[in-house]
């Protein structure tokens, strides 16, 4: 559901842009004011939204447990999978953040007459998900040439490898070839697997869309309208320092991308992205399995009424007694 | 009830209907759903809105302000549980969990897909706590409550055992099963759930055990064991009851003490503490382990576990030993030490026998018997005949909380390694933290729901299938009460030639007692390898 009306929004989004740099030449509204409001709704909502789960306690130890628990001293521990220390904890968390461990499982079930059922090797989405995860994240901070001055050795490096390939002029970037095609395989995806499709809301389109055509625009301007670099640092290092300007001469294409950067940015902490923040939170994952070892505390456990030895004693004192169970009391 | 078509009628259908799932009903189909919760159980339990109803009925008589309820209600769990809040903000609907629930996969109705089965509450959630649903509704993926909304609820949290399976993949550990918890948390606020949880849990609290087992009878109960051990191998055993001063208590689930096979494992335990010489008692008052309250609410799960340390107190014990049972230990993990506890009236577990302090259950103090008795087993203090267990062919069903809750995995093969010669393992998609519900879990092993079951059974029948196909497996071994008794007829609708039996039942088998005569038959009566003839001259 939503395809077409998340794909339409985006495609709307960039309309709005063109027009209004183009026609009502609201480059100061699309490069200076946008931005700022996108990135304060961004950091607010982003905290707003994290101290909201922080603030509901973690009543239980619930950790799901996906290996051999510590026992006894001969049995052997699985200490990434079912942690029972904090540096095991820790362990556990780099790899679902890192690998996507979890997802790393990941098997499809196919139905069979008979029945048989068969449980088949199911990568891709592990696969893609992570080529797509890592490519946003060195395209990210590929960026940071823009907003620093003078540029992080880091990011020369960066693009140093990430260039390796020589192709084209200016180089063509493998992260950006990436990252399309993972955010392609995304959407494909969930078109195609009809079980996917079903559960799909416009709010698991629009972010691809978004994602898509952030990427789309971005590649158009390096490699095909050669955008203005200079002029953009320009800009971008005004932001940051907070210090504005709007140099002319900065082609539509660049802040329709910038555009579709703020929407991202503004639109993330009321979304699904928000589970970069709530991976670290899951309360299935984020603690040791050691409830039997160390007693943990829930911090608004009330007492609530019991039916007490006393009670059921009374309930059934003549028949225990007679058949020779001890009573507290031989009578009420 | 409900007729339960046979195994080659069942139909599988994976392909999603035309509508949108916002916009399909449940259809209240016999076998598919489970007899409401009668108002006497609730009144016990002190539940609100006891009445009697019906699911097929139109009006299920809800509470006049029950959207005032449930909103508070809700408002309530997302404060007091952070998993909830989390699992309600940050699924992407990545559908990695979508195919890994047994009753998507007996059913092939898509609300059975864990992710959709959260997105029935998610939705709702979004209307009322998301600014994003209340301005952009359904496009937002959000839903108006409505009674509706209700009954779906009912039917499908009602049609999740509470496994975790699909929370092994989720990327985020996003836990459906807490979400189901969560959904019949609420659900129970309205007087909406059911009586095969309800009867149990009420009996529970009063009578000290499900099935409302009372004190005498529960010591003739056990007596009757001590006589049919004696009939196998002579020996006379003498357990006791709410005795004050023993070293241990011991706590199993009470389907143990009832029906077969379940019967046998509670012999196997009579027979090794009396070998080992155990001073341990049993209780009539905590004559439960398992917990239906689990199924219920948060707040009938303390109550029903509360008993285990009241008594333990009471009767001085040291420590505690648990039987097998799969829930009860999800609750005695994850939940009791932090409801009722802390328990510094015990002291950490130490075999009498061997001196083993169980350091992993230091705070609780409460260890299971399987990791005792594997303890018992490595120092070499018991004498075993595996070559009794030799007319069995064994394979280990993972029951969920142990693996999933605890990742009680390698404690159970050991025992079962060493007491029998012949034990294959089912493929490993399906065993160990991938493990597979026996279809009936949290509360939903009762007979009107029998096609759900045989349907949500069937990935794990049809992994004992395999084994059975390939390597002659005729025993699936487990460590659960409700297993026990609920595998027999999942085996009979799959796989007609594989029974069921507890791991402590292997023990039972094996263990070479002091003084015993010779065995020519097994708990049960069955032939020994190569007894055959004598068992018939005893006849
Ligand atoms: C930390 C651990 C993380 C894990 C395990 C994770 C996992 C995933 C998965 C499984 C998807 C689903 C792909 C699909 O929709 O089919 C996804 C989507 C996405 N993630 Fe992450 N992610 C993580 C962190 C992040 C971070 C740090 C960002 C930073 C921006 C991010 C941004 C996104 C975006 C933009 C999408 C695509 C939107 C979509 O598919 O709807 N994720 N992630
Ligand atoms: S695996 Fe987790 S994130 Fe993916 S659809 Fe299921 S619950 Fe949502
Ligand atoms: S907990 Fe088990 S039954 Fe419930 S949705 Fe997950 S896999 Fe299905």
């Amino acid at each position: 559901m939503g395809i077409k009306f998340s794909l339409l929004s985006v495609i709307a989004l960039m309309a709005a842009v063109f027009v209004g740099v183009k026609v009502a030449g609201l480059h100061y509204f699309f490069g200076v004011v946008v931005p700022y409001a996108a990135l304060a709704t961004f950091l607010v909502g982003f905290i707003y939204r994290v101290l909201l789960w922080a603030r509901s306690p973690v009543p239980f130890n619930i950790t799901t447990t996906s290996g051999q628990q510590q026992s006894l001293p001969w049995v052997k521990q699985n200490k990434l999978d079912n942690p029972s220390t904090t540096a095991g904890t820790i362990g556990r968390m780099a790899l679902e953040v890192l690998f996507f461990r979890s997802l790393f499982r990941n098997t499809k079930y196919e139905y069979h007459e008979g029945p048989k059922l068969r449980y088949q090797w199911e990568k891709w989405l592990w696969i893609f998900g992570l080529l797509f995860h890592y490519s946003f994240l060195v395209i990210f901070l590929r960026h940071l040439r823009f907003f620093a001055e003078p540029v992080p050795g880091f990011v020369h490096s960066l693009e140093g490898l990430d260039g390796m390939l020589q192709v084209g002029l200016p180089g063509l970037y493998i992260t950006n070839l990436i990252f399309i095609a993972a955010v392609t395989f995304l959407f494909l995806r969930r078109v195609v697997v009809p079980q996917v499709r079903y559960i799909s809301l416009p709010s698991d389109y629009f972010p691809l869309f978004l994602l898509f055509f952030l990427g789309v625009t971005g590649i158009i301007m390096r490699y095909f309208s050669k955008v203005d670099v200079v002029k953009v640092k320009e800009l971008a290092l005004g932001i940051v320092t907070f210090n504005p300007v709007v140099p002319s001469g900065i082609g539509v294409l660049f802040y329709m991308h910038f555009f579709l950067l703020c929407v991202l940015l503004a639109y993330f902490p009321f979304s699904k992205l928000m589970h970069l923040g709530g991976v670290f939170l899951s309360p299935t994952r984020n603690m040791p399995n050691d409830p039997r070892m160390r007693r943990h505390v829930n911090p608004w456990n009330y007492p609530v009424k019991v039916h007490t030895y006393e009670e059921y004693e009374d309930d059934f004192r003549e028949k225990m007694i007679e058949a020779g169970l001890p009573v507290e009391k031989e009578s009420k | 009830m409900a007729k339960v078509p046979k195994p080659n009628e069942l139909v599988f259908d994976y392909n999603p209907p035309q509508k949108w799932w916002m916009d399909t009903k449940p259809e209240f189909r016999p076998g598919t759903w489970c007899y409401p919760g009668k108002a006497k159980n609730a009144e016990v339990l002190g539940l609100p809105n006891p009445r009697e109803w019906s699911p097929l009925d139109e009006d299920w008589k809800l509470p006049s302000n029950w959207k005032e309820i449930i909103f508070e209600g809700m408002r309530d769990c997302l404060n007091k549980y952070r998993s909830l809040r989390v699992f309600m903000d940050i699924c992407v609907r990545c559908g990695a969990c979508s195919d890994k629930c047994h009753f998507y996969i007996g059913s092939g109705d898509p609300k059975n897909m864990p992710v959709l089965r959260g997105e029935l509450l998610r939705s709702v959630y979004r209307k009322d706590f998301t600014l994003a649903g209340k301005i952009m509704g359904r496009i937002a993926g959000a839903r108006e409550l409505n009674e509706e909304v209700v009954k779906e609820w009912f039917y499908y949290f009602f049609q999740c055992t509470e496994c975790r399976r699909c929370s092994v993949f989720c990327p985020y550990g996003i836990d459906t099963a807490e979400i189901t918890i969560m959904g019949r948390e609420l659900l129970n606020l309205l007087g909406v759930n059911i009586d095969w949880v309800l009867g149990p849990a009420a009996n529970c609290y009063l009578n000290g055990n499900h099935l409302g087992i009372q004190p005498h009878a529960f010591k003739d109960m056990i007596e009757f064991f001590v006589e049919e051990i004696e009939a196998v191998n002579g020996i006379r055993i003498e357990p006791t009851f709410n005795r004050k001063g023993a070293e241990v208590l011991f706590i199993t689930p009470s389907g143990d003490v009832f029906a077969d096979p379940g019967t046998y494992t509670l012999m196997g335990y009579l027979m090794l503490f009396h070998e080992i010489g155990l001073d341990y008692t049993w209780s009539t008052y905590a004559s439960e382990g398992g917990n239906f309250g689990l199924f219920t609410n948060h707040d009938t799960m303390k109550k029903l576990n509360a008993k285990m340390y009241a008594e333990a107190e009471r009767l001085g014990v040291k420590y505690i030993i648990g039987g097998e049972c799969g829930h009860m230990w999800r609750v005695i993990q994850q939940y009791m030490d932090t409801m009722n506890g802390p328990a510094d009236f015990l002291e950490v577990p130490r075999s009498p026998i061997t001196g083993t302090v169980f350091d992993n259950a230091k705070s609780t103090k409460m260890i299971h018997i399987v990791e005792f008795t594997a303890d018992l087993i490595r120092n070499g203090k018991l004498k075993l005949d595996p070559s009794r267990n030799d007319h069995l062919r064994v394979t280990y069903h993972d029951s969920c909380n142990p693996a999933r809750a605890m990742g009680f995995f390698d404690e159970p093969r050991y025992v079962i390694k060493n007491v029998c010669n012949n034990f294959w393992d089912m493929p490993p998609n399906c065993i160990r933290e991938q493990t597979f519900c026996c279809g009936s879990g949290s509360g939903l092993n009762t007979d009107e729901f029998m096609e759900m079951r045989m349907r949500g059974g069937l990935p794990r029948a049809n992994a004992v299938k395999h084994v059975h196909d390939k390597h002659g497996v005729n025993m699936l071994s487990c460590i659960c009460a409700i297993d026990r008794a609920v595998l027999p007829p999942l085996m009979d609708y799959w796989v007609p030639d594989v029974d069921v039996t507890g791991v402590h039942e292997l023990v039972g088998n094996a263990i070479v007692m002091e003084g015993e005569t010779e065995r020519t038959t097994d708990l049960r009566g069955n032939p020994l390898e190569g007894m055959e003839d004598m068992s018939d001259e005893d006849l």
